[in-house]
């Protein structure tokens, strides 16, 4: 690997640490247009996590070095997951370290360890959380699989770099499988970024709330890491949407006058996507924790479906 | 080598019948033979690792009966897993001899003949090349296994766990032995060379395919002969547990491997279809029942036949690419297959042995009543961490390797030539997809509920952590996990001799250089652990050291917040069924749910619910039934009066006078 390439990549995951916030931000404010409401202001993420660093951690008494390591391991799972995902450029340093398989296995990875933080204290809310949590995990991750799935049988390789230059630079070709596929990718996406309809990012009513629950027992400096790193996970989760279905724009191999090109790209898809985001969650209606599993299920039929369509059509 | 290996063997018999010497001495066993018998397993896996890199060697032993002597053989297949049979035993003897207490029921010298014997037969049934002798080791393993699952035998059900072990066991063996007089075919030659000779007519191959099928998968638990395996895992002494879940189950997939692509050496591939039909749907039931289980033994029962599922499925990819001739694909799939057996005996073992430690600190089975263990036993708490996010499959340790490999072999299916197999693939690569997501649920909860969390008993606050023979055999079986997760290279160079034998190409992926992982060509999936875990602990590093750096590192003690709920106590945590409940609303239609809930109106409120296994209700009970039936039409002859029987003596007598006149 050349110095070059790890620049970009350095900068690549930096953009990600830094801009994750922003999304977030982007996102609430174009809710909170769509809903008539004033806005909190873009940059208010970022006031909140400064306002959390400040604090004081607050922790349960019998709470293990296991729920103090948690966010940090959280936090670092997500900025390699930032780090793997081609948003400005394919063909950096760590593409060839981890495949959309291991990208999976990275976001499950993050998952696993945030759910056993949950359980750890032993508050009624926690475990709910974890559960519930680990609940759309199970029907998730395997239809997000079969979505990277549908992508890799399409550019015959399963590297991320790989698909993004094969679907991106390619001459324009419209695969159906690729429709249901993208359609699964939303559902999943919202699910697992604790979007509505699935969860509520912005309600802590007891009965209905999934991430929250979970994280209930942080303060702190690992609230803001949490926090944080729920943020980096909407734009790693954004990052491959782009990557999948609108891979245009994106450099090759880690050229800088490319990369260049590629950031306001990057960024207007982000704004708009974003702001899709916030369309979608204004439509729909928060749903009960017991049909999530109807959703997620629908998620992996789909899924499933872009596979076989792939197979049958286009094979 | 093969003298080496079979030494060995003797060694560990040996050790054994010194158990005998002084039978009730729990200091001599504990102290002197179960290290010694960890010795041998190192150096069962020094002897393996050289052999899998050298040329096969045979000896014919002059044992057995006369014109049929033994025949031992140490091929590359043979020693890969005589090399897993090895590591495993060197970790779980050193945990047996400070797990292998007082008060255990039988004696420990006889447990400890026992377990000797059990380790000898196994690696006796791996050298084996003829049925004669693949038979009687066979059978000395399951007897032997037998005796130290009922060596608690003072308790009903484990004499009722035991008998049912022993009975599918036998219907196994039964079907085995079929297998083998179909293999020779007439012949009389029941080598193991001879039958490599033969070419079976295709109906008796795949005769001796489904009877191998049947007799290997009755022993490693698929569906619908698993239901020893939750029964008997429990019941055992953990050591033995973690013996048999990790290696006993091998053994069986070792002898289908053998059966199915040595000796038959006939490509069919829909024998392929078979075996990944059958290994998916035990995978995927087996991980949804262990979603529900309560007993962690049970869980992880549950959970090894998921993982021989999986295997099962890798096995039957490696059969459907062999049929249709793509040869680096099958080698590809067979690599994922012996892969995840030695992952599974490793991380498997680990987490048995972490469950007899919290059984021996807490004498407590149950979920419902552990909980916050990872203060009492830190130890026990980490390295079963360890094993559990390799059992999840998670990157970077080796649970996930496995499944990389597999799902990537998933990945190069469809160009098969058969259009509906091809249809079949994604249908197949979903199932493994969620069977592999569901283990992270499943992890999830057996962790959560045992080591975090409040102690959901007043009795968990006396827990201590393990012994410090029990913390090495634990320590040895969590590095192994760590290592085979790290540097898979290594471990796909030593699968190498075993995939050219049997598919005539290596995918030990020199392409990649030797950081990466790339099955086929870099460019297609490439994976490096090491690059992968150093930029994740770069990564949190960092942030831990920025945020130390600029901020305060001021924390604060205080109760619970829980939403400001002052009057918060352990039972209000999940418990095991609580965890287990959206896997029950999900898949509802896989358990057979009885349960009455409390009218509002109760004073003292009882909620229970069970959920059991359908094939119980759809096989076992049927055929237990006609079982009795017959015995039933049997029973009238049976008087009980030797007067009777006299005349039943005269008239045969007279019947068969009457027709040989």
């Amino acid at each position: 690997m050349n110095l070059a390439g790890a620049a970009a990549q350095f900068t690549e995951l930096m953009l990600a640490v830094l801009l994750a916030p922003l999304l977030t931000g982007w996102v609430n404010q174009c809710r909170a247009w769509l809903q008539n409401k004033s806005a909190p202001g873009l940059l208010q993420p970022y006031r909140v996590l400064a306002k959390l660093f400040q604090k004081e951690v607050v922790l349960a008494h019998n709470a293990s070095p296991l729920f103090r390591a948690a966010p940090y391991l959280v936090f670092g799972c997500l900025a390699l997951a930032a780090a793997i995902v081609p948003s400005l450029s394919t063909g950096l340093p760590l593409n060839a370290a981890a495949d959309a398989i291991a990208l999976v296995g990275l976001l499950a990875l993050a998952r696993f360890f945030i759910a056993l933080a949950g359980m750890d204290v032993g508050t009624a809310f926690g475990t709910l959380g974890a559960r519930r949590e680990m609940m759309v995990g199970f029907l998730a991750e395997p239809a997000l699989l079969m979505v990277l799935f549908t992508a890799s049988l399409i550019s015959h390789s399963s590297s991320l770099s790989t698909i993004v230059e094969a679907l991106g630079h390619r001459e324009f070709v419209i695969y159906p499988s690729m429709a249901f596929a993208g359609v699964a990718f939303t559902m999943v996406s919202l699910a697992e970024n604790a979007r509505i309809p699935v969860d509520n990012p912005a309600t802590h009513l007891e009965l209905t709330m999934i991430h929250e629950a979970m994280v209930l027992e942080y303060s702190g400096r690992h609230l803001a890491m949490v926090e944080w790193a729920a943020s980096l996970k909407l734009f790693v989760y954004s990052c491959m949407g782009l990557a999948l279905f609108f891979p245009f724009g994106i450099a090759q191999g880690g050229d800088w006058p490319g990369i260049v090109l590629a950031l306001p790209v990057l960024l207007a898809k982000l704004a708009a996507g974003g702001a899709a985001l916030a369309l979608i969650e204004m439509v729909s209606a928060k749903m009960r924790i017991f049909r999530a599993p109807e959703f997620l299920g629908t998620a992996f039929l789909l899924a499933v479906l872009a596979m076989l369509v792939h197979v049958l059509l286009e094979g | 080598m093969i003298d080496a290996a079979l030494l060995a063997a003797l060694a560990w018999i040996a050790l054994g019948c010194c158990g005998l010497v002084a039978p009730r001495s729990h200091a001599f066993a504990g102290r002197v033979l179960y290290p010694a018998g960890a010795a041998v397993g190192v150096l069962v896996a020094g002897i393996a690792g050289f052999a899998l890199f050298d040329e096969p060697s045979a000896r014919v032993l002059p044992l057995g009966l006369p014109d049929l002597p033994f025949h031992a053989r140490l091929d590359a297949l043979s020693a890969f897993f005589l090399a897993l049979l090895g590591g495993v035993a060197a970790g779980v003897s050193v945990f047996a001899s400070g797990y292998l207490r007082a008060d255990q029921g039988s004696p420990p010298g006889l447990v400890c003949l026992c377990y000797h014997v059990f380790l000898a037969s196994m690696a006796l049934v791996l050298v084996a090349d003829d049925a004669y002798f693949f038979m009687v080791a066979w059978e000395t393993m399951a007897l032997s296994s037998f005796f130290l699952v009922t060596s608690d035998h003072r308790h009903a059900e484990i004499r009722r766990a035991g008998y049912l072990y022993i009975l599918i066991a036998h219907i196994g063996a039964i079907s085995i032995l079929l297998c083998f007089g179909a293999l020779q075919s007439g012949t009389g030659d029941y080598t193991f060379e001879g039958m490599r000779a033969l070419q079976l007519p295709a109906g008796w191959a795949t005769l001796a395919f489904v009877l191998a099928l049947a007799g290997f998968g009755a022993k490693a638990g698929i569906v619908p002969l698993h239901v020893w395996l939750p029964e008997a895992h429990p019941a055992a002494p953990s050591p033995v547990s973690a013996l048999m879940s990790a290696v006993m189950l091998k053994t069986a997939v070792y002898g289908m491997l053998r059966v199915t692509l040595d000796l038959l050496a006939f490509p069919v591939w829909w024998w392929g279809v078979i075996a990944l039909a059958v290994g998916l749907a035990s995978a995927l039931f087996g991980i949804i029942f262990a979603a529900v289980q309560t007993d962690m033994k049970r869980l992880l029962a549950y959970s090894s036949i998921e993982n021989i599922g999986l295997i099962l499925a890798g096995f039957g990819l490696t059969l459907l690419f062999r049929g249709f001739g793509m040869g680096t694909l099958a080698a590809l799939a067979l690599t994922a297959t012996l892969y995840h057996c030695l992952n599974h005996a490793f991380f498997k073992s680990l987490l048995f042995l972490a469950t007899g430690s919290v059984l021996h600190a807490t004498s407590e089975r149950s979920l419902g009543r552990l909980g916050g263990l990872i203060h009492r036993m830190p130890w026990v708490a980490w390295s079963a961490l360890i094993g559990t996010v390799a059992i999840a499959g998670l990157p970077p340790l080796n649970g996930f390797v496995s499944e990389w490999l597999l799902l990537q072999a998933f990945l190069f299916t469809p160009n098969l030539p058969q259009g509906y197999v091809n249809m079949l693939v994604p249908v197949a690569a979903a199932a493994v997809a969620l069977t592999a997501a569901l283990s992270g649920y499943v992890m999830v909860k057996f962790y959560g509920i045992v080591f975090l969390g409040q102690p959901r008993d007043a009795a968990l606050a006396q827990a201590h952590d393990a012994g410090p023979w029990e913390k090495t055999g634990l320590a040895w079986l969590g590095a192994v996990c760590v290592a085979l997760g790290l540097f898979p290279h290594v471990v796909i160079r030593a699968l190498e001799p075993i995939t050219r034998q049997f598919t005539g190409y290596g995918i030990s992926g020199e392409a990649g250089g030797w950081l990466f992982v790339a099955p086929i060509e870099p460019e297609r999936a490439s994976y490096s652990p090491l690059l992968f875990l150093g930029v994740a602990t770069l990564l949190i590093l960092v942030a831990w050291l920025a945020v130390r750096a600029f901020y305060h590192g001021r924390a604060r003690r205080a109760n619970a917040w829980d939403c400001g709920f002052p009057w918060q106590s352990a039972r209000m945590q999940d418990t095991a069924e609580g965890f287990g409940q959206p896997v029950k609303v999900v898949f509802q239609p896989a358990f057979r749910i009885e349960g009455e809930a409390p009218s509002p109106r109760d004073r003292r409120p009882r909620y229970r619910e069970t959920a059991e296994d359908r094939f119980w209700y759809w096989l076992y009970l049927p055929v237990a039934r006609l079982a009795e039936r017959m015995t039933a039409l049997v029973t009238v002859l049976q008087r009980g009066r030797i007067s009777v029987y006299l005349m039943y003596s005269f008239a045969t007598l007279l019947v068969l006078l009457f027709f040989v006149r």
